[in-house]
């Protein structure tokens, strides 16, 4: 019923992970390179990063997720590379039959070699039994970011954050500069589970409260949340009676982990490891043969530059498979250099690159500590002085009756202060449309302007 | 002008529906009234969805004859109504000498009854029959059976109203009176009058018994909390497996069952709370569960768990006196025309269509009851894309290309199922309202991919504003509005 179709390399998955791959697979002499996406876009979950802090070890500057997804999948279709978009994987052969669903309907790819890039989902409410009743307002914090920064949903006004990860702590900033109430953010650890510029940049800066040491023991209202119970956890992560208080909200998100995807992997039959994670050799070659894994479904990893690195790794590796020739070892300790946890006191959070050096500066000698090289010093002064931040937010559009929300990030860095401003200024237009590299102006209170740029991937909306 | 109806049945929970389906074979003006916005949102909708054979009940008593009734015709219904169902047989595992005594008994209770082919079985017919489980031995009963019990009150409602029974949801009943011979139901500023109203409403029944001056009833809620496993479990079991039921315990203890759809559900507790719509999970008994259920099933992990949920008994039997006291179902002598039932508790699911020919027979002592002639017996079948075969999926596609397009990633629901279950017949339109017809929502990651997804349609597709979108009707919002 259904033709099978050729190629030599076939990518699952076309965000970070996929779309490098596919770059790296043609450039290492694969002649036919497809990558298969089940979303409607390119780009996976970095369409919806709007924040910035990405592509400072792949571009060297410092990318919003958007940003980076256009690149990534303009450097994929350049390479010569096919990304087929709503095509979604349902099952894979060992020996590399891989079968799709889309509206056009079901097809067959026979590949060479494949890279598995499915990334990762979030773990749920149910995965870790809060107790509690079961109302509506508990997202996930993915979920919640889709909500606000790509459908312009209003999830909550009092929200209480679970799991201070990465993107619990980006998702507590992104609800403060939309003008909603963050209550708290709660971790059951001693320290925050993200990264140290994470903590600080978007719970310190917001003032936001990070009660550590603590556990949610009860979801409380029956059809809407209406509070959590909190309470300190002993050693072994469990309760400690007499602990317990009370934290009103009207919505619950979790930021409790991330779990890879590889439900679709199982299907050829991949090992995978308790955690879900696919075992691989030093080659990212699954227990398949032919079957390459990257990015979050093979290991869950802080940057999504790490994920392309490993995307490409992965993709040449699946090249070099069907040309026979010597594959590349993953070097592992590429990724594991990030500060997580709270900030060093008196010190700043080096954000010029991933390293995350904490500075600290002594005003009276003009000495620093800290610092891995001297752009830190730079940074530290700046921080401990005058403050900056890049601004990054969504303004509306309205088309042909069909709203949409457009990323936009400002052109050079403001006053700390002012981000707030900024962002609740832009909150107030609507435009009839913003072309690439379109530019608003918006005035700053301490004088000047902020000009804020369209991020360049409206068009792939 | 206020509707007069033959027929007011209070409460669309599986007996309600069921009996509303009943009357609908016949020319009677019927209407059901129900206080949410939408089917089984009580205990129909919060089980372990097993049709049971009706060896746990006292031989003699109605719950016992209704269910034997029930189980008997169950395949043959949800054979008419396109409800998923399958016959798996049901294991009753002994872990000691005392539990094996205690199955000869249930087995002569059970024939006692008319349960057909019960038999002890040793470890080893045990073990091929469930490999994982543990126990020394069992018994076997052959008859009881899987389904979906969402599916099932959907299917019983939609042949009712296919046959012209109305159903008003969002109506809450606040009193009912009696003027010359109807009787006058009011649900919040409406007004309904009909000869006859049938009181099923389950955890509520008696407080609306209370409203017509029959008040000695009193209901004890006594909640069961469960989880449901990632269907990666699935090969582990595919029959359920109970412990032998403790005497006095007012559930038939914790066990597993696989669901039509793969996963498998553990539980539930048996514990008698105050409020009567407390659905909330608590960690003593999460706890429990979870070790019971590795009693009898050692090899689940804790990371198969992938969420939870709670029903509510509505119990006669107070918490002192345990054990279970028979189904009430009977016109009131002191209300002529006024029909109650009361504590229809497990197994009145499996139980739900021989109850409503119970109630029909009532009326028809009062009644000529005249069939209609063009009865629609039968209900269409959902179509659901995951379990048909490759050749049927490509078909499906070609007709309506939105088969291609899979939003739930989890239980693989394409779009087209999802717009089928948004445009039901009922216009009943909550995240919970889609999840029970189309499934989606219900997988590994409890909407993580496909909530978004559903709430582009609903609102970009249907125009409903993200703040008239709940969860599960007026109070549970999903959404605040717009950002911005």
């Amino acid at each position: 019923m259904t033709n099978m179709i050729g190629c030599d390399v076939l990518v699952i998955g076309a965000g970070s992970g996929g779309l490098a791959a596919a770059k790296a697979a043609r450039e290492h002499g694969a002649g036919s390179v497809v990558v298969l996406e089940r979303n409607a876009y390119a780009g996976g979950i970095l369409r919806q990063c709007i924040h910035d802090g990405f592509g400072l070890i792949r571009y060297g500057k410092i990318l919003t997720g958007p940003e980076y997804a256009y690149k990534a999948y303009h450097e994929a279709l350049r390479s010569g590379a096919e990304v087929l978009l709503g095509r979604h994987v349902a099952n894979i052969t060992p020996d590399r039959a891989v079968t799709l669903y889309s509206k056009g309907g079901i097809e067959t790819y026979k590949a060479g070699a494949i890279v598995l890039a499915t990334g990762c989902r979030e773990r749920t409410r149910g995965a870790i039994s809060i107790p509690g009743s079961r109302p509506a307002g508990i997202y996930t914090a993915g979920v919640a970011q889709r909500l606000i920064n790509c459908q312009n949903i209003l999830i909550g006004k009092r929200v209480v954050i679970l799991g201070s990860g990465d993107i619990g702590m980006i998702m507590a900033r992104r609800l403060k500069l939309e003008g909603i109430s963050v209550v708290a953010v709660i971790e059951a650890m001693a320290r925050p589970s993200g990264l140290a510029r994470n903590v600080s940049q978007c719970l310190y800066d917001y003032g936001i409260p990070l009660y550590v040491n603590t556990t949610i023991t009860e979801i409380i209202g029956k059809k809407r949340v209406e509070a959590v119970r909190i309470a300190s956890v002993d050693e072994r992560m469990k309760p400690i009676q007499g602990t317990e208080s009370v934290l009103e909200c009207d919505t619950l998100v979790l930021s409790v982990g991330l779990i890879p995807e590889n439900e679709v992997a199982l299907t050829c039959g991949v090992r995978v490891n308790d955690d879900n994670s696919v075992v691989t050799d030093d080659f990212l070659q699954t227990s398949v043969r032919g079957v390459f894994s990257c990015g979050n479904s093979r290991h869950i990893m802080d940057l999504a530059d790490y994920v392309s690195e490993q995307g490409e790794t992965a993709g040449g590796n699946a090249a070099k498979y069907i040309l026979g020739q010597p594959l590349d070892a993953w070097d592992e300790s590429r990724t594991s250099c990030m500060k997580k946890g709270f900030p060093d006191d008196n010190t700043v959070t080096c954000t010029i690159c991933p390293s995350g050096c904490q500075i600290g500066w002594n005003r009276a000698n003009d000495t620093f500590t800290g610092n891995r090289c001297p752009r830190g010093k730079l940074f530290a002064r700046q921080e401990m002085t005058d403050p900056v931040r890049t601004v990054t937010t969504t303004v509306r559009i309205h088309n042909s009756n069909i709203e949409t929300l457009v990323p936009v990030r400002s052109i050079k860095p403001v006053p700390k202060d002012e981000v707030i401003n900024v962002v609740r200024s832009l909150n107030g237009i609507c435009l009839d449309e913003m072309e690439d590299g379109d530019r608003i102006e918006v005035p700053l209170k301490c004088g000047g302007i902020a000009e804020m740029i369209a991020d360049k991937e409206i068009k792939e909306c | 002008m206020t509707e007069v109806y033959d027929i007011i049945i209070i409460g669309a929970g599986a007996v309600g529906c069921a009996i509303a389906r009943e009357f609908s074979r016949y020319r009677l003006n019927v209407a059901v009234l129900e206080k949410e916005r939408d089917v089984a949102y009580g205990t129909s909708g919060r089980n372990s969805a097993v049709v049971h054979a009706g060896f746990n009940n006292k031989t003699g008593s109605l719950m016992a004859r209704l269910c034997v009734e029930g189980n008997e015709g169950f395949e043959d219904t949800a054979r008419m109504l396109g409800v998923p169902y399958r016959k798996t047989g049901k294991i009753l595992v002994a872990f000691d000498r005392d539990d094996m005594e205690e199955l000869g008994r249930i087995i002569e209770q059970g024939e006692a009854n008319g349960c057909q082919g019960l038999r002890l079985i040793d470890g080893n017919e045990l073990h091929e029959i469930a490999p994982d489980i543990g126990g020394i031995g069992g018994m076997l009963s052959p008859n009881t059976a899987i389904f979906d019990p969402f599916e099932y009150c959907i299917a019983l409602a939609e042949n009712a109203h296919a046959n012209g029974v109305s159903f008003r949801f969002g109506s809450e009943v606040c009193s009912i009176s009696k003027e010359d011979d109807l009787f006058v139901v009011t649900a919040g500023s409406d007004e309904y009058r009909s000869r006859y109203v049938i009181n099923s409403a389950g955890l509520y029944s008696d407080r609306v018994s209370a409203m017509v001056g029959i008040d000695d009833y009193t209901l004890y809620p006594c909640r069961g909390e469960y989880y449901i496993l990632d269907k990666i479990a699935e090969a582990y079991l595919s029959i359920p497996a109970y412990p032998v039921p403790k005497p006095g315990i007012g559930g038939l203890g914790v066990h597993l069952t696989p669901t039509i759809d793969g996963n498998i559900i553990i539980g539930p507790s048996a514990e008698y709370i105050g409020e009567r719509d407390d659905y909330s999970s608590t960690s003593d008994i999460m706890d429990k569960l979870w070790n019971e259920a590795c009693n009898l099933l050692p090899r689940i992990e804790r990371r198969h768990i992938i969420g939870s949920y709670c029903g509510i008994r509505p119990k006669q039997a107070p918490p002192g006196e345990g054990g279970f006291r028979d189904f009430v179902i009977k016109e009131e002598k002191s209300v002529p025309g006024f029909i109650n039932l009361i504590g229809i508790e497990s197994p009145g699911l499996t139980a739900a269509v021989p109850i409503a020919g119970m109630v029909v027979d009532i009326v028809r002592e009062h009644e000529n009851l005249e069939e209609k002639p063009d009865y629609i017996k039968y209900r269409e079948p959902r179509i659901r894309f995951r379990e048909l075969n490759i050749e049927e999926r490509q078909r499906l596609i070609e007709e309506n290309p939105e088969y291609g397009e899979i939003v739930c990633r989890c239980q693989m629901v394409t779009k087209a199922e999802i717009r089928e279950a948004i445009e039901n017949v009922f216009g009943t339109v909550s995240i919970s309202s889609v999840k029970y017809r189309a499934w989606a929502t219900t997988g590994r990651c409890n909407g993580g991919y496909c909530l978004a997804k559903i709430t582009d349609m609903l609102i970009n597709e249907y125009g409903i504003v993200p703040d008239k979108i709940t969860y599960r009707g007026c109070g549970s919002e999903m959404y605040f509005g717009n950002v911005k």
